[in-house]
């Protein structure tokens, strides 16, 4: 959806996110209490979640997370949605939507190369 | 996404960076809508507009296109930070209020019209149903898909820039006649404003793209005005409609359980300090209504009301506005309730509000208490 080449290590969702709402857009640091992901920041991951969720202006805020270099390096949802995509492509953090199987393999602590443009996702376990 | 040869040419950068941003936006948005080509939009609506939302990344951005980018197509804007008349009467500092006039400049210069309401529905005449449109403000989307006859994406604010720059959007599924995905069922017995605010961020949740609702008719407009509200906050769903046969689409019930649970998550406080209406903004109607339901008596303690400017100026042409204010209400134009630097927990321990989407917010971001109540009870309860 962004291409781009990425590593890092997972940061492992299960809920979906509100970037306008949860995420901190200075700091990158998770503040709804609620979250799984409450109290992480997102900074340098490779961010796995199910899809963002909320207000449209959540796109600004992902590019505010890359301009304070808090973002994570690359993003994969398993359903696409504009906030998420657009917020992406402006900040040109690489983005994609992964099949079930590679989500399953994307779990918690795991490092991953990524790469978009080409479609390659390795995970050392 | 099938680009046309100049559309690809722009992409490739040969009309500028800013042409080249836009078509990547829109690439991107295309990618996620699957849509398979862009089509014209005759009104676009931005958001990104308060500064207490995009920060000095969102400022610097804007001040950094304003000057060589121009909108396309008509082009309306959300709610800022806070009402010029009155900005001196809080405390929210002389960088919040520079910023966010660069905003408001930055803005105007690219042809915008600075309207900073969101609910375009309420106060600007509506297109011919079937018109392709570019929302970005969520409720607003919904309220366009749902009640309005039009169409569009649910749009990111970069995509609905994109929009405005190249009077272009891509044809997703919301722009076509998508079936409802999922029925939800309102099983909540007499369901007020605040119930239906909690069925839209229920739908949100469990449904993809658009909601059938099913067990009640079609409420009024400040129902149908919580469920986009609400629907906006929790999801990525653009649209819902009524009636319908829900048989063969997956079904949910939106009882009494599901509302406790939604209660459970978003009221935070036993009562609140102030009182906050109009997330999404107070029509005109709106107004007149709580005038009426007023009836004389004044809340006990202040209300803020939040609405558009030409809606406060009616309020005031007609006598409202002073109506009001010896109610205890506060009118606010250009702002909305979520995301205000007005209510801060600096000032505010915790708020009473009949809106699910202004409850989202004023707990999340503003870090304020929140206690959840309709704009019956708050009457009956806070007015003396």
């Amino acid at each position: 959806m962004v291409g781009g080449r990425a590593r890092g290590t997972v940061m492992r969702s299960f809920r979906p996110i509100n970037f306008l709402g949860m995420i901190d857009k200075r700091t990158g640091m998770v503040g709804d209490k609620s979250h799984d992901l409450h109290g992480r920041r997102l900074a340098g991951s490779i961010l796995v979640f199910p899809n963002g969720s909320g207000s449209s202006v959540g796109a600004y805020t992902i590019h505010s997370l890359h301009s304070q270099g808090v973002a994570p390096a690359a993003m994969i949802c398993e359903r696409a949605d504009l906030t998420v995509a657009t917020g992406c492509a402006v900040a040109g953090i690489p983005m994609a939507v992964a099949t079930k199987s590679e989500m399953e393999v994307l779990h918690e602590g795991a490092r991953a190369l990524v790469d978009t443009d080409t479609g390659i996702l390795e995970v050392e376990s | 996404m099938q680009l046309t040869p100049d559309e690809e040419a722009a992409l490739s950068g040969r009309h500028g960076d800013i042409m080249q941003m836009a078509y990547r936006i829109l690439a991107a948005t295309g990618e996620a809508t699957g849509a398979e080509k862009l089509v014209p939009v005759e009104w676009v609506h931005l958001s990104g507009v308060n500064y207490n939302t995009i920060g000095d990344a969102g400022e610097e951005f804007l001040r950094s296109i304003r000057d060589r980018a121009r909108v396309r197509v008509r082009t309306t804007l959300n709610p800022m930070g806070f009402d010029i008349d009155s900005v001196g009467s809080y405390d929210i500092g002389e960088e919040f209020v520079r910023k966010q006039r660069s905003i408001q400049e930055s803005y105007a210069m690219m042809g915008v019209e600075t309207s900073f309401s969101c609910v375009p529905y309420d106060i600007f005449p509506m297109p011919r149903p079937g018109s392709q449109v570019a929302f970005a403000e969520s409720n607003a989307a919904i309220h366009a898909n749902s009640l309005d006859g039009l169409h569009t994406n649910k749009e990111s604010a970069f995509s609905a820039l994109a929009s405005a720059l190249t009077g272009k959007s891509p044809y997703g599924p919301l722009r076509q006649d998508m079936p409802p995905d999922t029925a939800v069922e309102m099983a909540v017995p007499d369901p007020t404003e605040l119930e239906w605010g909690m069925l839209g961020y229920f739908a949100g949740r469990v449904c993809e793209g658009h909601a059938g609702i099913c067990g009640a008719e079609r409420p009024d407009s400040r129902d149908c005005k919580a469920i986009c509200g609400g629907m906006g906050t929790s999801g990525t769903c653009g649209r819902f409609s009524f009636g319908g046969d829900p048989s063969g689409r997956e079904k949910v019930e939106f009882g009494p359980a599901e509302a406790a649970g939604i209660r459970d998550e978003l009221n935070t406080a036993e009562n609140g300090d102030v009182i906050i209406l109009g997330s999404p903004q107070l029509s005109f109607g709106e107004i007149s209504n709580l005038v009426a339901m007023l009836g004389g008596r004044r809340f006990a303690k202040r209300c803020m009301v939040f609405c558009p400017r030409v809606v406060k100026a009616r309020a005031a042409a007609v006598g409202y506005l002073d109506v009001l204010e010896r109610a205890n209400c506060t009118l606010l134009a250009d702002c909305c309730a979520c995301l205000t630097p007005l209510v801060s927990a600096e000032t505010t321990d915790s708020v009473t509000t009949n809106s699910i989407k202004g409850a989202y917010y004023l707990g999340h971001s503003n870090g304020v208490g929140v206690c959840l109540k309709s704009l019956n009870r708050i009457i009956r309860e806070e007015t003396i």
